[in-house]
């Protein structure tokens, strides 16, 4: 009892933080709620008194908004495919197969960790163009599997793994695709899990590459297509936070459907971006 | 060779497909990046000339203001963020593990958002107007209205405080591992001399966390060089006489409007060196912290 009565005013203040850092999600929402002739008061009223889906209805019929959801969900998706595939192959790789030349491979991929991803933005513009990938969907999707932070993950992950299992299956004749398709795979779940999370929350995310490499407003991911809402309704402010609002809300959905994973995520592969 | 390839056959068929696309699509490009910037390029092509891009730079007064604005940014949010991380993951720990969860997920929840959209909040919440909610709030205060946005003084200002208002759940998670995994012998120890909880979290917790710190101060410093969508979005590009300009945005306009390519990759060969310098400074930070 008495603890609790002395970790009221540590509840207390924790609470008031997190109210203030959700707050600029809960204005959204209720911009995004308000009557369009009543998003703009003095003062503004932070307790709604009236609630419309007008700016829904605004949005839905004067933007492409559903195309470009439906973009990002393919292009976020189709990156997480190909990154659970790929990251886990070559993390088994790295983690327990022996062949010439893996140190050095593993130490590339290593030392370009850290390289700001805005360091590559001009020449992958220039070899998309030279490949007639720009403004095509392979465009954007094709650099998004090169970054290597889950052949890392994975990478660590495998490593923890027994190496009893595999031996056994060798020994009654699996092919090395069966071992990893039927052990490593099947035990790597957890880890597997936090990338398809992180990396779907990624790309879904993702904006400067998309800008740059994409022309025609039919392609845009949703992030994308948000900007150029900013520069269409410049001052609507109820029509842009409803834009907002509903490319957010798939992403906090995602979060509520996968906390543990998203919390597991940073621990083993710290805040990447 | 083939006798190679028929034994580690597998090891390669493994690893080709995640090498091939970083070759081409990470590797290379930090290549060309190099050689770019080394170039007069344009449109078209370009001619080498070696280091004139940098001279370029060097005098250039908006790339000036967005090295400035882009270190003063991170300075002050990578402090910050470091700092509430580190003193809300400290509250959380003593709780038990459900309310730990509980805060974990709070404070994560806002980061789950795009850049832009949370970009898009602020300049609603930082618009020049009397309805706006920054605005509102300090007037209750008797204060302002603040131009923020609408004003070279105040747009970087109003970046940077939109930066500095979210708790980094990123860094609180991180933080509350550390804590949880840290000897208890020593906090037992504590006991006996009689110290009292502020003196072990300043004397015992916080030294024993220096690697989660310099690990975060390092992520969040090379995440906040990075800083786009934020300046982007809140004050159209850079804001008014180019207040809020940062190196990235300046990278995107000079390569992308204004198709001089080569002055844009020398930026990026800056931003890159900021990174590496950070990265070793944190290297060697870390070398010291066993000497002793």
């Amino acid at each position: 009892m008495s603890s609790i009565r002395r970790r009221l005013p540590v509840h207390v203040l924790l609470l008031v933080a997190g109210a203030l850092s959700l707050f600029p999600l809960y204005w959204l929402f209720l911009t995004s709620l308000s009557p369009t002739q009543y998003v703009v008061r003095v003062p503004p009223e932070v307790v709604p008194r009236e609630l419309s889906v007008g700016n829904y209805q605004r949005l839905f019929e004067t933007t492409p908004i559903v195309r470009w959801l439906v973009n990002t969900v393919v292009i976020a998706g189709v990156i997480t495919a190909f990154h659970l595939l790929f990251d886990s192959m070559a993390g088994y790789a790295f983690a327990k197969r022996r062949f010439p030349g893996k140190d050095v491979m593993f130490w590339l991929i290593v030392s370009t960790l850290t390289v700001p991803a805005q360091v590559t933005l001009i020449p992958v513009f220039f070899i998309l163009r030279a490949l007639g990938l720009l403004d095509t969907y392979p465009g954007v999707i094709l650099p998004g599997l090169a970054d290597v932070f889950g052949v890392f993950l994975m990478k660590q992950f495998i490593q923890t793994l027994p190496t009893e299992l595999e031996h056994a299956a060798r020994v009654d004749g699996a092919s090395e695709w069966q071992v990893y398709r039927h052990i490593i795979v099947p035990l790597s779940r957890p880890a597997l899990a936090v990338l398809a999370i992180f990396t779907f929350q990624r790309y879904w995310n993702a904006f400067i590459f998309p800008l740059v490499i994409l022309r025609d407003p039919a392609k845009y991911p949703v992030q994308v297509g948000l900007a150029t809402l900013q520069g269409e309704f410049n001052t609507d402010y109820g029509m842009l936070m409803t834009g907002a609002a509903v490319a957010a809300l798939p992403m906090i959905a995602v979060f509520f459907a996968f906390q543990r994973q998203f919390v597991e995520g940073i621990r083993i592969g710290g805040v990447k971006g | 060779m083939t006798a190679a390839l028929r034994r580690h056959g597998w090891s390669y068929l493994f690893v080709l497909p995640t090498f091939s696309l970083f070759v081409l699509f990470t590797l290379l490009p930090v290549a060309q990046g190099l050689v770019l910037a080394l170039q007069d390029a344009r449109v078209t092509g370009g001619t080498f000339i070696g280091l004139a891009n940098f001279g370029t730079l060097a005098d250039d007064p908006a790339f000036r203001q967005a090295l400035g604005n882009t270190v003063l940014y991170a300075t002050v949010v990578v402090a910050a963020q470091v700092t509430l991380a580190l003193v809300v993951a400290s509250l959380i720990q003593p709780l038990g593990a459900r309310s730990r969860v509980f805060y974990r997920a709070l404070f994560y929840l806002p980061l789950v958002n795009s850049a832009i959209l949370v970009a898009m909040v602020w300049r609603w919440i930082f618009n020049p107007n009397p309805f706006g909610l920054a605005n509102a709030a300090l007037g209750t205060l008797g204060l302002g209205p603040f131009l923020w946005i609408g004003s070279s003084d105040q747009a970087l200002l109003a970046v940077i405080l939109s930066a500095v208002l979210t708790i980094p759940g990123g860094g609180v998670v991180l933080y509350s591992a550390a804590i949880g995994s840290l000897p208890r012998e020593l906090y037992e120890a504590a006991d006996l001399e009689g110290a009292g909880p502020f003196a072990k979290w300043r004397h015992i917790t916080v030294p024993l966390l220096r690697p989660t710190t310099l690990y975060l101060v390092v992520v969040y410093t090379i995440l906040a060089f990075q800083v786009f969508e934020r300046v982007y979005i809140m004050t159209n590009g850079g804001g008014p006489n180019n207040a809020t300009i940062t190196i990235v945005q300046l990278i995107y306009s000079t390569a992308f409007q204004f198709g001089r390519y080569g002055l844009a990759s020398a930026m990026a060969v800056v931003l890159f060196v900021m990174a590496i310098v950070v990265a070793i400074a944190q290297f060697r930070s870390l070398r010291t912290d066993v000497e002793y």
